[in-house]
């Protein structure tokens, strides 16, 4: 298996883009990453996208994509592994690539969602979820992770207030990131007395619908430094998976397909939690940022809100988390998500986050969950 | 939608019939003919009671296609009282009275509709009992 690095990134600003479509987003962040990588040509693009069927009546994404950015001919294909569909697609480009079958590959997350109407956007996230047996009975994503949420708070004694901090850090992180939706902080009682979407979640528990798309460019690293200074190195790609019904779970709330997923990463980069130097995680509701550290061995079964809460994930904590603002505060455009986590990521490793620089960053680990923890990629990213 | 697709999940939706392990004796709702206990197939059609308790639960305000008219309702996961978990709506409750740990007991409501002359969807919903 050959050593893979990312040589370039690309991203449009996330959030609602009325004027630009589906493909014009996806070219955008293509186009950025492969200017940044000083290449014209890929050999392969594979485009993670969550809803493109279910919100703009448009399947063959892949194609779409190549068709409009003019790489007429190229190997291209779609990728849908729901809000973790953008990871999804960076790990086909790193298979492609590890195995020797391609040199340069584009992995673009696209997903545009804003032209459709709130009951229209909740169908598509559902579909995210068991059909027959949990969207057949009316539940949608907001109200399937406050049932985690709740029982939570049940279990381990936590009140609503305690889960603020993950939602003032990922505001007050957006602020530095100009491509960021949300660039304001808010406050704890702002937290506390936001509009409720199904108890106990309420509006800044969520990470808000936006249109987006970012892109990476993988090559083998023996090839890497011909195109920049800076490489990053991705020293594990990884899936696992769980049930996607929520009912099916062995246990409520533990996530072992995120637990799986992460101890394969470690298992493959031969590193552990204490020397991950940053986690950009699924923060797309504020459990499953609680339930993400606990999976991924950063704090103890219950003790992820209580990392929080004593400031660990703040830039400068033991474990930062939404370094540039996280789903909650940069936006999350569903399948796009997983590559904004892995741009930011090379952001950090590469010196380039600014005042939200994580200082001598050298390991960063990402995590992009589909469903309420039913596909999840983790990818261990390397500054060398 | 099409009706098949919902006649396929009737004997699940009217009368709670899932399996039951014929290694292991374990009760599997919903059906998934591999039994997640021990891993053997199972197939043994099996009707479970319908008594259970709430395990969790939320209210929510923003519905998706097809149960707008609903809203706000209270949803729930109920532990049965053979062991698996069900995904379910309450009914018959005012949403300020559902605690974790409540008992409750299945009975037969619509669930969403297609639409003025589109389909009636019945399925399980549960009571307090």
């Amino acid at each position: 298996m050959r050593d893979v690095s990312i040589i370039g990134i690309g991203q449009t600003i996330v959030g609602e883009h009325w004027d630009k479509s589906l493909r014009e987003l996806g070219y955008y962040a293509l186009a950025a990453a492969l200017k940044d990588a000083k290449l014209a040509r890929v050999d392969a693009l594979y485009v993670g996208n969550a809803h493109s069927g279910a919100l703009s009546d448009q399947e063959n994404v892949g194609a779409m994509i190549a068709d409009f950015a003019g790489l007429r001919g190229v190997e291209a294909l779609k990728i849908e592994a729901a809000g973790a569909s953008a990871a999804a697609a960076m790990r086909l480009g790193y298979i492609a690539v590890a195995g020797g079958l391609c040199d340069f590959v584009a992995c673009v997350g696209v997903e545009k969602m804003t032209d459709q109407q709130p009951s229209t956007q909740e169908s598509a996230l559902a579909m995210s979820a068991d059909g027959d047996y949990e969207a057949m009975q009316g539940l949608t994503t907001v109200s399937l992770n406050a049932l985690l949420m709740r029982r939570y708070m049940h279990e381990y004694g936590y009140t609503k207030a305690d889960f603020a901090p993950f939602a003032v850090n990922a505001h007050a992180n957006a602020i530095n990131n100009p491509f960021a939706m949300y660039r304001m902080n808010i406050s704890p009682k702002q937290f506390a007395e936001a509009k409720p979407l199904a108890d106990p979640i309420s509006m800044f528990d969520s990470s808000p619908v936006a249109d987006g798309a970012a892109c990476v460019i993988l090559a083998p690293s023996a090839l890497a430094r011909e195109f920049t200074d800076r490489p990053v190195r991705v020293r594990a790609s990884a899936v696992a998976t769980d049930t996607v019904g929520l009912h099916d779970r062995r246990d409520l709330l533990s996530l072992d397909g995120a637990a799986w997923s992460a101890q394969k990463a470690f298992a493959a980069a031969g590193v552990n939690p204490n020397d991950i130097d940053l986690f950009e995680l699924h923060d797309g509701f504020t459990i499953m940022s609680a339930l993400s550290l606990e999976a991924a061995g950063f704090a103890a079964r219950g003790k992820g809100v209580e990392l929080a809460l004593n400031g660990e994930i703040r830039l400068g904590g033991r474990i930062p988390i939404t370094t540039m603002g996280g789903m909650k505060a940069r936006g999350n455009p569903a399948g796009a998500s997983g590559l904004y986590q892995i741009v930011e990521a090379v952001e950090q490793l590469r010196g380039e986050a600014g005042a939200n620089q994580v200082a001598n960053a050298r390991l960063a680990m990402t995590q992009n969950i589909g469903g309420s923890g039913a596909t999840v990629v983790t990818s261990i990213l390397e500054r060398i | 939608m099409e009706v098949a697709r919902f006649w396929r999940t009737n004997k699940q939706r009217y009368q709670l019939v899932g399996e039951e392990c014929p290694h292991c004796k374990g009760k599997i709702f919903p059906p998934r003919d591999i039994c997640p206990t021990c891993d053997k197939e199972a197939k043994v059609p099996y009707v479970f009671s319908g008594k259970g308790e709430v395990f969790s639960f939320s209210t929510l305000h923003q519905a998706p296609a097809g149960f707008e008219r609903y809203a706000p309702y209270t949803v729930a996961l109920v532990k049965l009282s053979e062991g698996p978990m069900v995904t379910a709506q309450l009914t018959d409750v005012d949403a300020n009275d559902v605690k974790i740990g409540m008992p409750v007991e299945m009975v037969t409501r619509v669930l969403r509709e297609d639409g003025e002359r589109g389909m009636l969807v019945y399925g399980y919903k549960f009571r307090p009992a």
